[in-house]
């Protein structure tokens, strides 16, 4: 379903290679999971896919289901059926959370020449996955992430996922900041839309999400290269000896 | 103290081409009036007070022409069901105003009460705007003063059923209109006032608002949508105790316009809001000139100025807190911000406080910017097209000014005039 195949990427303003190589590819219905160390370009592979600006493309490719990714606009991705749950979600004040959601909705749907979803239709919708992440109505009226805590943040990232039904997820430390329940609640959300033919792309530094987010590969991605894979045994290893181990072996 | 020259001669040159109207009970006002006209002299551009916005087009002797704009947008407040006063080019149409009729008001035209020796507005036509003009001149409101003749005076008793809608009609490209009101809320009388229309090719008005004790009037007022036209407005309050003034400028388009607003708060705990959202592109020039005089404890004082700039368009704020010796536990916020949607237009803020008080709070800001790149992204990321996401967030940096009108169905009206000017520029 993803496949990406020799990345190169480098800071669009600056001298600064951070990706340089990355083969990947995620198969429909399966979970992978990428781990290492801080710096070594997760989020930049997670952004580059969706189409964020200031990083330039040197090399290699990315595609969904065969189309093409790094030709479209982030929008187009999107509607293409990617998702990214943000590591640092962005506060957008003087925009409600649920306009902020339909307009997105609506817009997906556009792109597709679907009708827009009826409000009541929506607002039903809405209640129904908020509720399942204990996010109360309280928290979709507000702007969207503004005095969120973390927890609400990645909890609301969540939602927008549950509702836009992306047929590929990429989640960017979404366990980061957050405590045991919250974190489970999460996974539980993750969980539900696990149905066999979406794919996962999971980021975490810590083993401890993929306790609750059962993976069916692991990578470990160290200096902007994937340097390892293997199955969940792989982060276990991260988890009892560090990182230490696997970058010595590897070099 | 004579005037400069230069000033002087552009003063007489204005004032040449105007003529006094004489007699009845306003007579003496538009006298004294003038006579500030010539001791103060029209504003130069040498003037501290008018350094960001260039004056000549608005005092010149004859108003540079503007072009009637066509469009297909039906008057803002038409869907509101209102008491409408309607002048065109300046002048009061009684034949597309209603009666002016309405319980819990009296409402008089201007060049009515001038005929009568004794009228209520007597002891505010001109007082206001003379009190205004300390410490800072204000010479184009003394120049309105002196010679508008037509406008409303309007004296709130109760509270009546339904807004007064003064709308502003622009027919002749060559129109150089002034109009004067006068509106006096009596003690714990309340009323809403609706402004619309881009009035003339030129357009000096001036508002003088005096609220008595637990008096509220609200204002909401839409200049149009004419490109080429000018605008000078003043408006004059003076607020009683417990007494609320709210106030919300849109404008759309326009290339000048100088929008004046000068409060004082004379009595404990009253309340003032004065707000603005602007768009504009190219050659739009805007100003707000704000200055709130805290005299009494306890009151509150909000400022609250949005401004979306595009395309070379310049943005002006100048906007000032006193707080004077007596004014204890005086409550003042001032924000101006301007959203710039290219790197070519600018915008020129002067925030001042100045406080003589030692028990208040009082705080301001002023920001420039362009969109926020990751709320762009993380709009885009979600589906939503750039330039769909651009305008959201764009109505998002208005909202804070906007949100200041009580009045939702008003509120939802002035957003969608808004989305409307957006979606256009696409
Ligand atoms: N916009 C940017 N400007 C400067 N440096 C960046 C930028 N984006 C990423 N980097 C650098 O690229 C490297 C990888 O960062 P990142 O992708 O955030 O890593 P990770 O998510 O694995 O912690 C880091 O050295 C980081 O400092
Ligand atoms: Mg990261």
């Amino acid at each position: 379903m993803l496949n990406i195949k020799n990345l190169h990427v480098k800071l669009e303003d600056e001298d600064k290679q951070i990706l340089k190589g990355v083969n990947l590819t995620v198969e429909a219905g399966k979970v992978h999971a990428i781990m290492g160390p801080n710096g070594s370009g997760k989020s930049t592979l997670s952004y580059v896919l969706s189409g964020k600006g200031g990083y330039e493309v040197t090399d290699g490719s990315a595609s969904l289901d065969g189309q093409d990714l790094l030709e479209l606009e982030a929008e187009e991705r999107a509607t293409a059926g990617l998702f990214l749950a943000f590591q640092y979600p962005v506060e957008i004040p003087g925009v409600g959370n649920m306009t902020f959601l339909r307009t997105a909705v609506n817009a997906q749907r556009k792109a597709r020449g679907e009708d827009p979803m009826s409000a009541a239709d929506f607002l039903k919708e809405v209640r129904k996955t908020a509720k399942s992440l204990k996010i109360d109505a309280e928290m979709l009226k507000r702007p969207v992430n503004v005095g969120f805590s973390g927890g609400e943040k990645k909890r609301n990232e969540i939602l927008q996922m549950a509702m836009l039904s992306p047929k590929m997820c990429i989640l960017d430390e979404t366990d980061s900041g957050l405590d045991v329940d919250a974190m489970k609640l999460v996974a539980e959300g993750v969980n539900a839309l696990r149905d066999g033919k979406r794919g996962f792309l999971v980021i975490t530094h810590y083993q401890r999400l993929l306790d609750h987010i059962k993976p069916d590969v692991v990578h470990i991605m160290a200096n902007g290269r994937i340097i390892k894979t293997g199955g969940p045994e792989l982060a276990l290893e991260v988890e009892n000896n560090g990182y230490a181990g696997i970058l010595a072996e590897v070099e | 103290m004579a005037l400069a020259n230069l000033k002087q001669t552009a003063t007489e040159a204005r004032l040449s081409e105007l003529t006094l109207p004489v007699g009845g009970c306003l007579a003496e006002a538009r006298r004294a009036a003038l006579s500030r006209v010539q001791t103060m002299g029209l504003p130069g551009r040498r003037d501290e007070y008018w350094k960001y916005t260039r004056p000549d087009t608005l005092t010149q002797a004859i108003a540079p022409t503007a072009a009637v704009f066509q469009h297909d947008e039906a008057p803002i407040f038409d869907e509101f069901d209102c008491l409408k006063i309607v002048f065109v080019d300046g002048v009061f149409d009684a034949e597309a105003s209603d009666d002016l009729q309405l319980e819990g008001v009296q409402i008089d035209r201007l060049s009515d009460i001038e005929s009568q020796d004794i009228h209520w507005s007597k002891d505010l036509y001109g007082v206001l705007e003379a009190r205004g003009q300390d410490p800072v001149p204000r010479p184009l409101a003394a120049l309105n003063t002196a010679f508008a003749k037509d406008g409303v005076v309007i004296r709130v008793t109760g509270k009546p059923s339904k807004p007064i809608n003064l709308i502003y009609n622009h027919q002749s490209e060559s129109s150089d209109a002034m109009l004067h009101h006068v509106i006096r809320i009596d003690a714990g009388a309340e009323v809403t006032v609706l402004e619309n229309g881009p009035a003339a090719a030129r357009f000096n008005k001036c508002s003088e608002i005096d609220i008595a004790d637990g008096g509220a009037l609200h204002m909401i007022c839409a200049q149009g949508r004419d490109h080429e036209r000018r605008a000078a407005t003043h408006l004059f309050a003076r607020l009683g105790e417990k007494s609320v003034f709210k106030c919300f400028t849109l404008t759309v388009n326009g290339v000048l316009t100088r929008n004046e607003a000068v409060v004082e708060l004379l009595g404990d705990d009253a309340v003032v809001h004065i707000a603005g959202a602007c768009v504009g592109d190219g050659d739009f020039h805007h100003d707000d000139t704000v200055f709130i005089t805290h005299v009494a404890e306890n009151c509150e004082s909000r400022q609250v100025f949005k401004k979306v700039l595009r395309n070379g368009a310049t943005g002006v704020f100048q906007g000032k807190i006193l707080v004077k010796s007596t004014a204890q536990k005086t409550d003042g916020y001032q924000i101006s911000q301007a959203l710039m949607l290219d790197d070519d237009s600018q915008f020129l803020a002067k925030p001042e406080l100045e406080i003589y008080a030692d028990d208040v709070a009082c705080s301001h800001g002023t920001t420039s910017g362009a969109i926020d790149e990751e709320a762009l992204f993380y709009l885009q990321s979600r589906g939503v097209p750039r330039r769909d996401a651009t305008n959201l967030l764009t109505l998002a940096f208005l909202a804070e000014a906007v949100s200041e009108i009580g009045n939702q169905d008003i509120v939802d009206t002035i957003v969608c005039r808004l989305e409307n000017w957006l979606i256009r520029r696409l």
